[in-house]
């Protein structure tokens, strides 16, 4: 770690990426330049296919860049991590072992029985499955499930947290109860989180900053400071005002026409 | 509420018991009344009566026992080989692309021979005893348990890999904890498959050489001219096969709780 931006965690640098589907070149990712704190929740959103996703799954290592770099700690990412974890749309859950068992499969480094069963227990208790233990991932509810994967992926005590649109499967109400499980975790665990997803309200309730992207190629269009008290009020005028700002990126055009029929 | 959909199941059962057990007596039925009457000729196709007569008669002889005892112990001799070695060279083929490349154009070719066609040379390499028909059921299941095996691990879901990759899980710890348990139905799937193979293998095995066995006992038949003994063999080996395949489904049902 360099003493100068000892606070920067992930720094991305004139990064691309460029697909190849069907011999033709495909630009996915242009001209990416991003600093995450630590500490700091960052929200990226955009429509589906902006390369939101893609830009999550180089940060985890799952993906190189075409041109420019990565950087977690100052290290370009070559491969994935411990100290980096991610959480996927779909639980991923192994469906032939229970709730601890695929908690504890997360945990990488080798520690005694006992300890392990510490670990998961505590993982188990903070997000709120005590007594689930020994269910089966069909056994559990959308949410539930989403829950074991977030555990799963906290068993190694990551600085990062990456999560690709984690509750974009779950219905209206769950989701929302999610958010509030995911921002107590964060507060307890006190790691670095970047969360990828569609929904504006999900990215701006969430998030200190709001990143949102263009489509084809994925660009960062702007960068929305949220400076608003958590638990933060879906309906404040502070949080309606940063929504009206977000919409405009997206439907510019269209709140045009209104505004001229009006 | 409850009485009316309980009431529904049963008519419903009631029907369903009804085919399952009424068409094939009606059909036993007629295939009897129509030997009776000599509209069936009982040298060609025997009675059901003559059948079961013929059952009693050979196991109380001792002689179905015998021939039995022969066919299964050679069935799960070879069956056991076969599936061992299927399970390993599927996890080889399937896990190394090298391996896989190394083994296509042999395994393509020797894949589509009939089993019954290597029963000469089996012979002649392993001699008329035991051997070359064990060796013989365990290459037939072999073909089975290999590609259902093989199928299983390279269809394991990248999600589940990527995930390991993320944990940054060791190779065999990948191995061991996510694609064994994730092929482990299309193994099932091979074995129930190989079974049936076993069986196919074993009558042609002892139909063309064997003085014992279920096999030898349907050809034996037709030398003496005794149709409803070759029922009686051929009955012999579908009903165990069915039993063997459920207890292979409820040893499925078992170690897979997860489907």
């Amino acid at each position: 770690m360099s003493g100068i931006q000892d606070d920067v965690l992930v720094k991305i640098e004139d990064l691309y990426k460029v697909f190849h589907i069907d011999g033709k070149p495909v630009e996915v990712l242009e001209d990416i330049n991003l600093e995450v704190k630590q500490g700091e929740f960052i929200s990226i959103v955009g429509a589906s296919g902006c390369g939101k996703s893609t830009l999550l799954r180089i940060i985890a290592g799952l993906e190189t860049a075409t041109k420019g770099k990565a950087l977690f700690e100052n290290n370009v990412i070559t491969k994935p991590s411990i100290h980096c974890g991610m959480v996927f749309q779909e639980s991923r859950l192994f469906p032939w072992l229970n709730v601890r068992k695929n908690i504890e499969f997360g945990l990488s480094r080798r520690v005694d029985k006992q300890t392990k069963r510490d670990i998961s227990q505590q993982m188990i208790d903070l997000v709120g499955l005590a007594g689930f233990e020994k269910a089966l991932p069909r056994q559990l509810s959308g949410g539930m499930q989403q829950r074991v994967s977030i555990a799963r992926t906290l068993v190694n005590n990551p600085k990062l947290l990456l999560l690709d649109e984690p509750f974009g499967a779950l219905d209206a109400i769950t989701k929302i109860h999610m958010q509030n499980e995911l921002l107590r975790i964060w507060k307890a665990e006190k790691n670095t989180m970047i969360l990828v997803t569609h929904d504006i309200d999900e990215a701006i309730y969430l998030g200190d900053k709001v990143i949102v992207m263009s489509n084809k190629p994925g660009k960062i269009r702007n960068v929305i400071p949220v400076d608003l008290p958590r638990p933060r009020d879906r309906s404040s005028i502070d949080f309606m005002n940063i929504r009206r700002l977000i919409y405009k990126e997206f439907f510019e055009e269209t709140e045009y026409k209104i505004e001229y029929y009006l | 509420m409850n009485r009316l959909k309980n009431q529904n199941i049963t008519t419903n059962d009631i029907l369903n018991w009804t085919i399952l057990v009424g068409v094939p007596a009606v059909f036993l039925i007629s295939w009897q009344v129509l030997g009776d009457r000599d509209i069936i000729n009982g040298s060609v196709l025997p009675t059901p009566y003559k059948i079961i007569d013929t059952l009693r008669q050979s196991i109380e002889s001792g002689s179905l026992q015998k021939h039995f005892y022969a066919s299964i112990v050679r069935v799960l001799l070879g069956f056991a080989a076969g599936a061992a070695a299927g399970v390993i060279a599927g996890f080889l083929t399937g896990l190394f692309e090298k391996v896989n490349k190394a083994v296509a154009v042999i395994f393509g070719v020797l894949r589509p021979i009939p089993m019954i066609g290597l029963v000469p040379l089996f012979i002649l390499w392993f001699g008329i005893g035991e051997k070359s028909k064990i060796v013989l059921i365990a290459v037939g299941t072999f073909w089975s348990v290999l590609l259902n095996t093989e199928h299983g691990i390279q269809n394991t879901d990248y999600k589940y890999l990527e995930v390991a990759r993320m944990l940054e899980k060791s190779k065999f710890t990948t191995l061991a904890k996510i694609i064994f348990p994730a092929s482990i139905p299309s193994i099932f799937t091979g074995l129930r498959l190989g079974l049936s193979a076993a069986w196919r293998c074993l009558v042609a095995a002892e139909m063309l050489a064997s003085t014992k066995g279920v096999g030898y006992m349907i050809s034996y038949a037709r030398e003496l001219a005794q149709p409803s003994l070759m029922f009686v063999g051929l009955l012999t080996i579908g009903f165990v096969g069915i039993i063997i395949d459920v207890l292979i489904t409820k040893l499925q049902l078992k170690l897979i709780k997860w489907t």
